[in-house]
């Protein structure tokens, strides 16, 4: 069975200029350990997908269709229950890490909290797991940098901390909202790398949302492109990146300057896929 | 590009910031934000200048052409040093050197409308032509960079991020500069959009023969665009060169990593060098 | 780029397409936000009682045939009476009650309007400059504005007092110089936000002048704050008059405002209450009104709605 089921899911937002149908059909499974790219340029609605399954909506936001997670519906359920699966089984990664650290508290503080409430450890043990995830995500020196507080971290480090936070009930699914976007290119490469290592070593299944086809193409088994609220194309990456089917995809990846090859015009997306759909 | 004069001749130019050392009574201590950068720019050519965050790639830009004064250093425009000149002569000379922003929305000022966005420097520059020739020459340059007539009266929040950048373009553009500096331009558009505005400021480029200063973090979009490229990290240059040589033979330590770094959209290729870095960063520890 | 230097048949091209141009209008950001406001109903109502106060102060004495200052010796201190037409009663001295809440408004609108405009002037232009500039400019500027602070106010109302006498507009324009204290701060603040943003750059690179920048650039841009706090300036400086009139320097007799109506009406509201009654519901009525049209103001005008 799988980990992740999510059929038909629709995302429509009331704004004042009307609805705005963020996704639009989203349909996926994701097996256990398993990992999936979310792939789309700004306005595709592949955040507002990710977010709709957590009931991470905005208060104006409405999400209809469903959402299995290992055999029970979770889409819109209660805050409360919610808020469970949030701390327990699914970890969440935003691309500004210090949304979710509290920067008037140590890293230690904010680490072992969880692990006292959740996990029911005791204060010392809590401690000594804290420093064992850091060290897990590469912080170095761990065992004393647990005890400083966010802003002392730089952005990469921070972006580690929120891995191991993240990662600390040693949750069955990480969802990663453009991690890497706000960083330097040589950390977005150490991070993306760690991530891929830490899903070989916890066999965390992961979502991971970007823009960036570079990014996903060495990381996930599964790659889904959205444009406009839709999925344009789903399927294995490799096969994907090697012989993509549909024209959005294609364009996509012409658009892209590549290091490994020499081009002397880009070309650009062409959008004439979408006068069929916007017809029908 | 023959063996001419530089346009621009950039000799070792420093910034350095004061910023507050820490503490309540811990005084200033001075960050040395650019050290010592020499480069020469020649008349239609691209130079890229690549780096991350916090390396002072965009203080360096500022400081050549005296958008924030550098603590020492020359920068010579055609003959006359940028540093040495009057408020006067600044003027004038922003005329012949314009800039474009990395945001495309928040370079424009959000209650002036498209067509007055792009007259203003002809306002300020060429104050004597009437306000027709004025909106005539607006409409050729929106029209020019892919915009359309009937789009003048528009808000910059009625347009899209591609067509702000163009807006942004055509401002720059309007007073017929010879150096345009591109901060970041192109970093904050779409994958889509960034390859539509990279081919218009080539094509523009090869039509007008300006040359261009073009900032970005991202090493992929620097060679594409630009015939030569200087890698700056922490302030320094590490490696000034060809920008295919420069790409394909990285010779500083910093170059090399970052090259590894950039992920490339094809799933084998990117596998070896997940192994290359792994390896890059076992030879560090 | 001959073209776009010279005059040429290109140029004379485009121009005539100019005169058939027919570019439509966009929409402005305050044509957005009036857009807002408008389905704001609790501020649409605020604007039609003011609109509705405003009218009834400054057109409602043509159509009463008693004036403000008339005594009628047959009616002192009697309740309305609508043969006689004193419609809201007459007060100690025989004056019709109407015609004074209508010339009391009257004038608390006047004084609100100069003393809001000329704060409104006068903060903004200091603020934007001392924020613009910076530096040593904006220490020197900003601690006068401390030291302005510092100094208590009612000394500089009696200074005035002495100054301007009788005429209550001036003493207001005087006012307003005063009240340009708090605006020149918020505008500062937000200037210093405003200078930082890539459009302010972006003129600074075309080679605008500094002055060319602050009202071209920052001053327009500062609208949002500037508006919504010229709305909470004038029920305060309405209430300012009420208490200098209170304590006898504001407005003389035999003209009148709200406050010094108010302050009539009160040791007799027991015995008289249509003394008190009548010019207090004005005065909350417009009170209530403008908080409630500067509520919507910052609704309609706040950046993060969008």
């Amino acid at each position: 069975m799988a980990l992740l089921e999510v059929k038909n899911l629709k995302v429509d937002f009331e704004t004042t200029d009307g609805v705005v149908h963020a996704v639009r059909d989203l349909s996926y499974s994701l097996e256990k350990g398993g990992t999936i790219a979310i792939v789309g340029e700004s306005g595709s609605g592949k955040t507002q997908g990710a977010f709709a399954l957590l009931g991470l909506l905005p208060r104006n936001g409405k999400a209809s269709g469903s959402v299995i997670f290992d055999g029970h519906e979770i889409l819109n359920l209660p805050t409360r229950q919610m808020n469970r699966y949030r701390a327990e089984r699914i970890g969440i990664i935003f691309q500004d890490p210090m949304t979710s650290l509290n920067p008037y508290l140590r890293i230690s503080r904010q680490m072992t909290e969880v692990l006292e409430h959740h996990r029911g450890m005791s204060h010392s043990a809590a401690l000594a797991e804290s420093v064992r995830f850091l060290d897990a995500v590469r912080i170095p020196d761990a065992a004393n940098r647990v005890r400083m507080y966010p802003h002392e971290f730089s952005g990469g480090m921070r972006q580690r901390v929120m891995i191991a936070m993240a990662l600390l009930c040693q949750p069955e699914l990480l969802i990663a909202d453009e991690p890497t976007t706000a960083l330097d290119v040589t950390v977005q490469a150490e991070i993306i790398d760690l991530l891929v290592d830490l899903q070989e070593d916890f066999g965390t299944a992961i979502i991971l949302i970007t823009h960036d086809l570079g990014i996903v193409a060495g990381t996930c088994e599964d790659t889904l492109v959205m444009f406009g609220g839709q999925v344009m194309e789903h399927r294995k990456t490799l096969d994907l990146f090697a012989n993509p089917q549909h024209p959005y995809t294609q364009g996509l990846m012409a658009a892209i300057p590549r290091l490994d090859k020499k081009v002397d015009r880009l070309s650009t997306v062409s959008y004439e896929f979408m006068v069929g759909e916007r017809q029908a | 590009m023959s063996e001419r004069e530089p346009i621009l001749k950039v000799r070792d130019i420093s910034v350095d910031f004061s910023i507050p050392a820490g503490g309540l009574f811990g005084g200033r201590k001075v960050l040395r934000a650019v050290k010592n950068v020499s480069f020469d720019l020649y008349q239609g050519e691209t130079l890229g200048i690549v780096g991350e965050s916090g390396c002072g790639k965009s203080t360096l830009s500022r400081a050549v052409i005296r958008m924030l004064e550098p603590t020492s250093g020359q920068s010579i425009w055609m003959g006359h040093d940028i540093q040495k000149m009057s408020v006067k002569e600044l003027v004038a000379l922003r005329k012949d050197i314009q800039m474009i922003f990395q945001d495309p929305l928040a370079s424009l000022n959000p209650r002036m409308t498209a067509g007055a966005i792009i007259g203003e420097p002809l306002l300020i520059h060429y104050s004597e032509i009437g306000k027709v020739e004025r909106l005539a020459r607006v409409i050729a340059m929106m029209e020019k960079v892919g915009l359309t007539a009937d789009m003048i009266n528009r808000y910059p929040h009625e347009f899209s991020g591609g067509q702000c950048q163009r807006i942004g373009i055509a401002r720059a553009l309007i007073t017929n500069p010879k150096l345009i500096v591109c901060d970041e331009a192109v970093s904050a558009l779409d994958v889509s959009i960034r390859a539509q505005v990279i081919n218009l400021l080539m094509d523009l480029q090869k039509e007008l023969g300006i040359s261009l200063l073009f900032i970005s973090h991202d090493i992929a979009v620097v060679r594409h665009i630009a015939q030569r490229v200087m890698v700056l990290y922490f302030g320094e240059v590490v490696e000034m060169g060809d920008a295919e040589q420069v790409v394909m033979d990285p010779q500083h330590d910093y170059t090399k990593k970052l090259i590894a770094s950039v992920p490339v959209p094809d799933p084998k290729v990117e596998m070896e060098r997940r192994e290359l870095r792994r390896r890059l960063r076992k030879a560090a520890a | 780029m001959a073209g776009l230097t010279g005059k040429d048949a290109v140029l004379t091209e485009y121009a005539r397409k100019l005169e058939t141009l027919d570019a439509p209008k966009g929409r402005s950001l305050t044509q957005d936000a009036t857009r807002r406001m408008v389905r704001n109903k609790a501020a649409v109502v605020s604007v039609g009682v003011v609109l509705f106060i405003i009218l009834f102060a400054f057109l409602g004495p043509y159509f009463l045939p008693w004036t403000y200052d008339k005594i009628d010796w047959s009616g002192i201190r009697k309740p309305p009476n609508f043969e006689a037409g004193h419609f809201a009663g007459t007060d100690q001295n025989g004056r019709d009650m109407l015609a004074r809440i209508m010339q009391g408004t009257q004038m608390s609108l006047i004084v609100a309007m100069v003393a809001t405009m000329v704060s409104v002037v006068i903060g903004v232009v200091y603020g934007a400059v001392a924020g613009y500039f910076g530096g040593r400019v904006d220490a020197v500027m900003m601690r006068f504005v401390d030291i302005m602070y510092a100094l208590p106010y009612i000394l500089f109302v009696i200074i005035l007092v002495v100054i301007f006498g009788r005429n209550p507009v001036l003493l207001f324009v005087g006012i307003g110089c005063l009240e340009w204290l708090t605006m020149a701060r918020i505008v500062r603040g937000q200037t210093l936000s405003i200078k930082e943003r890539e459009f302010v750059e972006a003129a600074r690179a075309s080679g605008a002048s500094s002055w060319a920048i602050i009202f071209r650039h920052i001053v327009p841009n500062l609208s949002g704050p500037v508006v919504i706090y010229a709305t909470l300036t004038i029920p305060e400086i309405i209430l300012t008059e009420s208490f200098l009139s209170y304590l006898g320097l504001g407005v003389q007799e035999p003209q009148t405002s709200l406050g010094t109506l108010i302050s009539f009406g009160a040791p007799v509201a027991e015995t008289l209450p249509w003394m008190l009654i009548g010019p207090a519901v004005v005065l909350v009525s417009l009170l209530l009104c403008l908080t409630y049209i500067g509520d919507g103001l910052r609704d309609a005008l706040d950046p993060k709605d969008r």
